[in-house]
C-alpha cells in the first residue's frame, strides 16, 4: 500500500488514491492549466504535499498542483528497478591488493534517473564498471562496515575501522582505502592515527567534493589517486587523498593529524596545516613532498589501540563567554575539554573560576588555537600563565579538532590525569611539530596584483 | 580504383541521382517528396541583472583571451539507464578532451567552476518566462523541477545544464497554419568556446549560467520558408515582452531536421533565422544522399556485419619523401596511416552537402572524435580544389593500394594522426562507414554561414536527463500566474492584424515586430488620437532610416518618442513636425524638446499669419508660372509655406485653404 504511493502524503496522497492512480503509472492528468501526460514518479518526503511529480516523455519532471486536477487516469505502469552494473573485477597476480572499506559516503554512485535518488556503487564489480581504471592499479577487494553520513561517524565507527584496518593488516593486504565523507574525514583521520600506530602499509582516506553522479565530478579521479597510494605508495600513514588544486591536475596526500577540510564546498578543500602535505599524486606518479615520512615496511605489525572516551567537548571561545558553559561541561561529567582560544590561546577572565573549578573536578584541559595557524603561546602574557597554573595545558600546534580526537584517545586509555597529560604532549603521527617550516602557513590574499599574476600562470 | 573511374564525374552524377536542386529554384513539391520536416528550438537570452543561479552579473562579456585564471577539468561519462554509457557521453570520453576553462573576476563565481552549489533560481528570469509561456498559450507547470541535462563536451563545466519547464504545449499561428509547441523551458547558458585544438579545448565562463529561455516546437514545419518564418514568429513574441537580452549570440535556434526514411538531425547553434532555410534544405538533401548511399552500398554488401577496415602505417618507402601529404605528417610527428574500405568505391565522392562528399564526414568526425586538426586525411577520390591538400600522385595510390591489399571497387584514405590518437581514428573510421549501410545517422551538427553543416556530436537521448538533487522544487501558484497575465503584451498575431488594419505599409512590420514598438505605436494613438497610419510610418519607415545613418550622442530609448508627442499634443504642435523633430531627437536623446524645436527652426505662426502669405505668392508665381494647373500653384504655395506651416497647421488643412482661396477667384 505505502509503496503504491511513494514518498506521497496529505492532499496528494488523498488525491492519487481519490483517482486510483499509482506511482510508476504513465498517467494523463486534466488539470485546469491544461492536459499533462507521463511517468508518476515517487515523491521526496520533505517535498510538500501539494504537488504530484510527473516525468515528461522529454526527460523532464514537472510537478503538476493538487488543487489544478481535475480528473486523472493510469493508462500504463511501468515500474522501474535500478541496480548497478556489476562486471568482475579482474585479479592480476602481479598487482597490489587493496582493500576499500565504506563508511556510508558514496564514492561512486549513479543517480537513478527517475526519482533522483543516488544509488551507490560499492561492490568490486560495481566500482569496476563505474571507474575501469582502477583495475590497472590494483586488485581491490571491498567492504562495507557501515552506512552512515559524513557528520554521524563517531566513536564506535572509529573503533570498528581500526580494529577491522588492523585485521586486514594482519592478513597481509598492500594497501588500505577508507571511502569517507568529506565533512568529519579528518576528524576520522586523525582518530584513525592514533589507534592505528606505526602501520607498514598506507592507509588513505578519500571522499569527494562533487558527486559521482555529475560528469565533473573529481570521485573517479580521487579514488585512482587513492587506490594508487595505497598500493603503491611507501609512504605507510593514515592520511587522506584530495585533490590539490581545484583544477584535474593532481590529488596531495596529507598527514591525517594535520589536514582540514577549510572550504564548504571546493574540490581543493582539504589543506595540510601549519605543515606541508606528504606528497603530490598524479596517474602516473608520486611525488614525496617530504621525506620524514614512514615508511612501508614487509611485516604485518601495527600497533592497533582502539580506545575512546566519548565525554570530551571540543569548545570554541569567543568573547563575552561565559563560566556556565564550562561549568556544565563539568556538571553533565564530561572527562575532557578541548579549548580553542583567541590568538596564542586565551579565553577572558570570567572563565578563570570555571577552569579551576573544572580541573579540581579533575577534567582534563588543553588549549589549541582557533587561529588553526601557529603554536599556543601561554607564556606570553600574564593571561596565559594564569590560565596553566589553572590547570589549563597548552598543546603547542595540535590542531583543535585533532586534539578532541586525542584526547578522546587518551581518556579511553586510562584515568590517570597524568599518563593523559603524556600521551596529550608525546607527538603521534607528526600531530605536533617542533618547527613551523616557513611555507607552513600560505593563504594567498585575493586581489593583491602579485598573486593575481601568479594565479593567472597557474591551473588553479 | 577501376581505372575508368572519375571522381568528378561521379560526384555530378550522385547530385543528380538524388535529384539535388538548389533552394531558390526548389518548389513546394520538391519538399513533398522528400518528406521534409523541421521543428525549432529557439534560445533567448533574458534580460536579468544578474545570472540564473548565482549571483554573478548578467551580459558581461570578455574577449578570449582576457580572463583572471583559468583551471582544467575533464567530463567522464556517468552510467546511464541501462548500465551503459550513451552514445554521446561515449564519443566524449573517447575524445578525451582537456577542458580549460577561462574566468573574469568580474563575471564568473565559484558556482560557474563548480565548486559551489547553486543558489536559488532567479524570480525575475522565471517570471520572464512564465510571461512567455503564456504568450505562447503553453500549460504552466505547478511546480518547477531543476533537472541536469548532460552535456560531456565541456560547455557547462558541471557537465550538466540545470533547466527546468516551466510550460508545455501551446501554439503559433503562422501564415497559413498552425505550430505546436512542445515545451518552454528555462536554463543556465553555457560557455562560449574561444578554441577547440587537439586535445585541448577552451572555454570562457561569462555567457555561462545567463538566463536562457528555450521554446521548442513540434517537427510542424514542412518547408524551409515556414521553417524560418516560425522562427520569427518565435522571435517576435519573445521580443515583444521587452525583457529579452539582444545582440550577437542572445538569441540562438537549434533546428531539427528529418526526410522520409532518414532520422532527426539537429543543427545547433544557428545564430541567424535567415540561415534556417539554406540549412534545412541543404540537410534535406544531406539525408537524400546518405540514403542513397545506403542503398548502394547495401546492394554491394550482403553482410555489413563482416565489413571491415585494413590499415598500414606507411613510411618513406611507400611515399615519396617529398610528397606534401608525407611532409604534413611529419610536420605534425604523425604517423602516416593508408586504410582500405572495401566496395566503397564511388562513396567518398558521393554528394553530401554542396561542396562536400561523403568523404568529408570521415574527415569531420576525424576531426571531432580523434582530434585531428585539419586536414587530417587525403583519399582515392579526392578532387575538389578545396577538398584536402595535395593528395597522392597516381603511382603513390597504387602502391597504397598493394600494400593494402585492395581489390577491384574498393577506396581508399591515408590519414596522419599521433600515436595515441590511432585507434581511435581507425574506430571513427570503421564505425562511420558502418553507419552508411544505416542511412542517417542521430547526430548534431554545427552550422556555417554558407549553409552547410559539420558533425558536432552523437545526438543525445531523453536519457540524459536526472533530477538536480541541490535543488528544492518550486511552486508556481495561481496568483503568481495571474499577476504575470494582467500585465501581457498583445500577442504578436494580433499586432500584425492592427498593423494591416491602420494601413501602415507591410516593410515596416519585421522592424517594428523585431524592435517591438507596436505597443508604443498603440499607446501613441490611443492616448493623443493620432492617425496610426502616420505614427506606424514615423517608426517603420523614418526611424528605421535614421537608426542606418545617424549615431546618438546617448542610448536612445524608443519610448522617448511617446514622450515627443506628449509634448506635441501639449503643445497643440500638428504632429507632422514630428519627422522634422525626429532625427534631431535620435541625434541627441538628452536634448528637451524645446530646444529640438528651436534646433529645427520652428516658430509659432497663427492660421492666419501663415495664410496671409498667399496673396504675395500668388502674385509670385503668377510671374514664374509654367503650368495652367490650379494643382500646380498650389503645390508651389505649400512649397514655399511648409517650413512656417508644419508643427502649426495640418497641412493637409494648409493646402485646402490655399485651394479654396484659390478657388475662390
Amino acid at each position: 500500500m505505502t509503496d503504491m504511493f511513494k514518498g506521497y502524503r496529505g492532499e496528494a496522497l488523498a488525491a492519487l488514491k481519490k483517482f486510483n492512480v499509482r506511482v510508476w503509472s504513465d498517467a494523463r492528468i486534466k488539470t485546469t492549466r491544461g492536459d499533462f501526460n507521463g511517468i508518476i514518479l515517487p515523491r521526496s518526503e520533505t517535498d510538500d504535499d501539494k504537488h504530484i511529480v510527473l516525468k515528461l516523455i522529454t526527460g523532464y519532471n514537472v510537478g503538476i498542483t493538487i488543487s489544478t486536477i481535475t480528473d486523472m487516469d493510469e493508462c500504463g505502469y511501468k515500474e522501474a528497478h535500478y541496480k548497478i552494473p556489476e562486471k568482475e573485477f579482474p585479479f592480476s597476480e602481479d598487482k597490489p591488493n587493496v582493500k576499500l572499506f565504506g563508511t556510508g559516503g558514496t564514492i561512486a554512485s549513479r543517480l537513478d534517473y527517475r526519482t533522483g535518488a543516488v544509488i551507490p556503487a560499492f561492490s568490486p564489480g560495481e566500482l569496476y564498471g563505474a571507474v575501469p581504471e582502477l583495475a590497472d592499479i590494483c586488485n581491490l577487494t571491498t567492504e562495507k562496515l557501515f552506512a552512515v553520513f559524513s557528520e554521524n561517524m563517531g566513536p564506535q565507527q572509529y573503533l570498528t575501522l581500526a580494529r577491522n584496518i588492523g585485521k586486514e593488516i594482519e592478513n597481509g593486504i598492500d594497501g588500505i582505502i577508507v571511502g569517507h565523507g568529506t565533512d568529519t574525514m579528518h576528524h576520522t583521520a586523525a582518530a584513525l592515527s592514533y589507534m592505528i600506530q606505526d602501520p607498514p602499509v598506507p592507509i588513505v582516506l578519500v571522499g569527494s567534493q562533487r558527486s559521482s553522479d555529475r560528469p565533473s565530478s573529481d570521485a573517479a579521479l580521487n579514488l585512482m589517486h587513492a587506490a594508487k597510494a595505497a598500493a603503491e605508495s611507501d609512504i605507510a600513514e593514515v592520511q587522506v587523498c584530495m585533490f590539490g588544486p581545484t583544477s584535474d591536475k593532481y590529488g596531495l596526500l596529507h598527514r591525517g593529524t594535520r589536514v582540514r577540510k577549510m572550504h564548504s564546498s571546493y574540490r581543493s578543500t582539504f589543506r595540510t596545516i601549519g605543515d606541508r602535505p606528504l606528497a603530490m599524486i598524479d596517474r602516473e606518479t608520486i611525488k614525496p613532498i617530504r621525506q620524514d615520512y614512514n615508511r612501508r615496511r614487509k611485516d604485518r605489525k601495527a600497533t592497533v589501540l582502539p580506545y575512546f572516551e566519548e565525554r570530551v567537548a571540543l569548545v570554541y571561545y569567543y568573547p563575552n563567554m561565559h563560566p556556565d558553559i564550562i561549568d556544565s561541561l563539568v556538571d553533565n561529567g564530561y572527562r575532557g575539554i578541548i579549548i580553542a582560544g583567541t590568538g596564542l590561546g586565551h579565553v577572558n577572565k570570567p572563565v578563570y573560576p570555571a577552569i579551576e573549578r573544572a580541573a579540581k573536578a579533575g577534567v582534563a584541559m588543553y588549549m589549541t588555537v582557533q587561529t588553526l595557524w601557529g603554536y599556543v603561546h601561554m607564556f606570553v602574557y600574564d593571561t596565559g600563565r594564569d590560565l596553566m597554573s589553572l590547570g589549563l595545558i597548552p598543546t603547542e600546534n595540535m590542531l583543535p579538532e585533532v586534539a578532541y580526537i586525542k584526547l578522546g584517545w587518551a581518556l579511553g586509555q586510562t584515568d590517570d590525569i597524568n599518563e593523559v597529560r603524556k600521551l596529550m604532549l608525546t607527538p603521534i603521527a607528526g600531530d605536533i611539530t617542533e618547527r613551523e617550516p616557513y611555507d607552513g602557513y600560505l593563504i594567498f590574499q585575493g586581489g593583491v596584483p602579485e598573486i593575481r599574476e601568479f594565479i593567472k600562470t597557474i591551473y588553479k | 580504383m577501376s581505372e575508368d573511374f572519375n571522381p568528378g564525374e561521379n560526384y555530378k552524377e550522385s547530385l543528380q541521382l538524388i535529384g539535388y536542386i538548389p533552394r531558390d529554384e526548389a518548389r513546394q513539391e520538391v519538399y513533398t517528396n522528400l518528406g521534409f520536416k523541421c521543428g525549432l528550438e529557439i534560445h533567448q537570452q533574458l534580460k536579468t541583472a544578474k545570472k540564473l543561479f548565482c549571483r554573478c552579473p548578467a551580459g558581461l562579456y570578455q574577449d578570449g583571451d582576457d580572463f583572471d585564471a583559468e583551471l582544467i577539468r575533464h567530463m567522464r561519462p556517468t552510467l546511464s539507464e541501462l548500465g551503459e554509457y550513451d552514445g554521446t557521453a561515449l564519443m566524449e570520453f573517447r575524445t578525451r578532451k582537456n577542458i580549460i576553462y577561462r574566468i573574469k573576476d568580474e563575471s564568473a563565481c565559484t558556482y560557474d567552476i563548480d565548486d559551489t552549489p547553486p543558489f536559488p533560481i532567479n524570480r525575475e528570469a522565471l517570471d520572464i518566462t512564465i510571461e512567455v509561456a503564456l504568450l505562447l498559450k503553453a500549460n504552466i507547470v505547478g511546480e518547477l523541477h531543476i533537472t541536469r541535462k548532460q552535456y560531456l563536451d565541456g560547455s557547462i563545466p558541471t557537465g550538466f545544464q540545470r533547466t527546468a519547464i516551466v510550460g508545455i504545449e501551446g501554439d503559433i499561428p503562422l501564415s497559413n497554419k498552425k505550430v505546436r509547441m512542445i515545451q518552454i523551458s528555462i536554463e543556465e547558458d553555457s560557455c562560449r568556446e574561444v578554441s577547440d585544438k587537439g586535445h585541448f579545448r577552451t572555454y570562457t565562463t561569462d555567457r555561462l549560467g545567463i538566463p536562457l529561455m528555450e521554446m521548442v516546437t513540434y517537427p510542424d514545419m514542412k518547408t524551409p520558408d515556414e521553417a524560418a518564418e516560425a522562427g520569427q514568429y518565435l522571435r517576435f513574441l519573445a521580443r515583444s515582452t521587452g525583457k529579452m537580452r539582444t545582440g550577437i549570440g542572445a538569441g540562438r535556434e537549434d533546428v531539427n531536421v528529418s526526410i522520409t526514411g532518414g532520422e532527426r538531425v539537429e543543427i545547433k547553434g544557428v545564430a541567424h533565422i535567415k540561415w534556417i532555410p539554406e540549412l534545412t534544405h541543404n540537410e534535406a538533401f544531406r539525408q537524400k544522399a546518405l540514403l542513397e548511399i545506403k542503398r548502394i552500398i547495401s546492394k554491394r554488401v550482403n553482410n555489413p556485419n563482416q565489413w571491415k577496415i585494413n590499415s598500414i602505417q606507411l613510411n618513406q618507402n611507400n611515399i615519396a619523401s617529398g610528397s606534401g601529404t608525407y611532409r604534413e605528417a611529419r610536420n605534425r610527428k604523425s604517423n602516416l596511416i593508408a586504410v582500405n574500405l572495401p566496395q566503397f568505391e564511388g562513396i567518398l565522392s558521393f554528394f553530401t552537402q554542396p561542396g562536400k562528399m561523403f568523404a568529408t564526414e570521415l574527415s569531420d568526425r576525424l576531426k571531432v572524435i580523434a582530434c585531428l586538426e585539419r586536414p587530417n586525411m587525403t583519399h582515392s577520390e579526392a578532387f575538389l580544389a578545396d577538398d584536402e591538400i595535395d593528395p597522392l600522385g597516381n603511382e603513390e595510390w597504387k602502391n597504397v593500394k598493394k600494400l593494402l591489399h585492395a581489390k577491384e571497387g574498393d577506396a581508399q584514405i591515408v590519414f596522419w594522426a599521433p600515436d595515441d590518437d590511432i585507434k581511435t581514428a581507425l574506430e571513427t573510421i570503421e564505425e562511420r562507414c558502418l553507419l552508411a549501410f544505416e542511412g542517417v545517422p542521430n547526430e548534431t551538427r554545427k552550422s556555417f554561414p554558407d549553409g552547410t553543416t559539420i558533425f558536432e556530436r552523437v545526438l543525445p537521448g531523453a536519457d540524459r536527463m536526472y533530477p538536480d538533487t541541490d535543488s528544492a522544487p518550486i511552486s508556481i501558484d495561481d496568483d503568481q500566474i495571474e499577476k504575470i497575465r494582467e500585465n501581457l503584451p498583445d500577442p504578436v498575431d494580433s499586432r500584425l492584424a492592427s498593423l494591416r488594419k491602420w494601413r501602415v505599409p507591410e516593410d515596416t512590420y519585421h522592424y517594428l515586430l523585431k524592435r517591438n514598438l507596436v505597443w508604443i505605436i498603440q499607446k501613441i494613438v490611443d492616448d493623443f488620437k493620432v492617425s496610426p497610419k502616420f505614427i506606424g510610418t514615423l517608426f517603420g519607415h523614418d526611424l528605421r532610416h535614421i537608426e542606418t545613418r545617424i549615431v546618438p550622442a546617448a542610448q536612445f530609448s524608443y519610448y522617448t518618442i511617446y514622450g515627443l508627442f506628449k509634448f506635441l499634443d501639449n503643445r497643440k504642435l500638428d504632429i507632422a513636425i514630428a519627422r522634422e523633430i525626429l532625427p534631431e531627437l535620435y541625434a541627441h536623446p538628452k536634448m528637451v524638446f524645446d530646444s529640438v524645436l528651436t534646433t529645427i527652426g520652428y516658430k509659432k505662426h497663427s492660421r492666419n499669419d501663415i495664410l496671409s502669405n498667399v496673396p504675395a505668392l500668388r502674385k509670385k508665381f503668377a510671374e514664374i508660372r509654367t503650368s495652367s494647373e490650379s494643382r500646380a500653384e498650389i503645390d508651389w504655395i505649400m512649397g514655399n509655406l511648409r517650413k512656417i506651416a508644419i508643427g502649426n497647421i495640418p497641412l493637409s488643412e494648409l493646402s485646402t485653404s490655399i485651394g479654396e482661396e484659390i478657388n475662390r477667384d
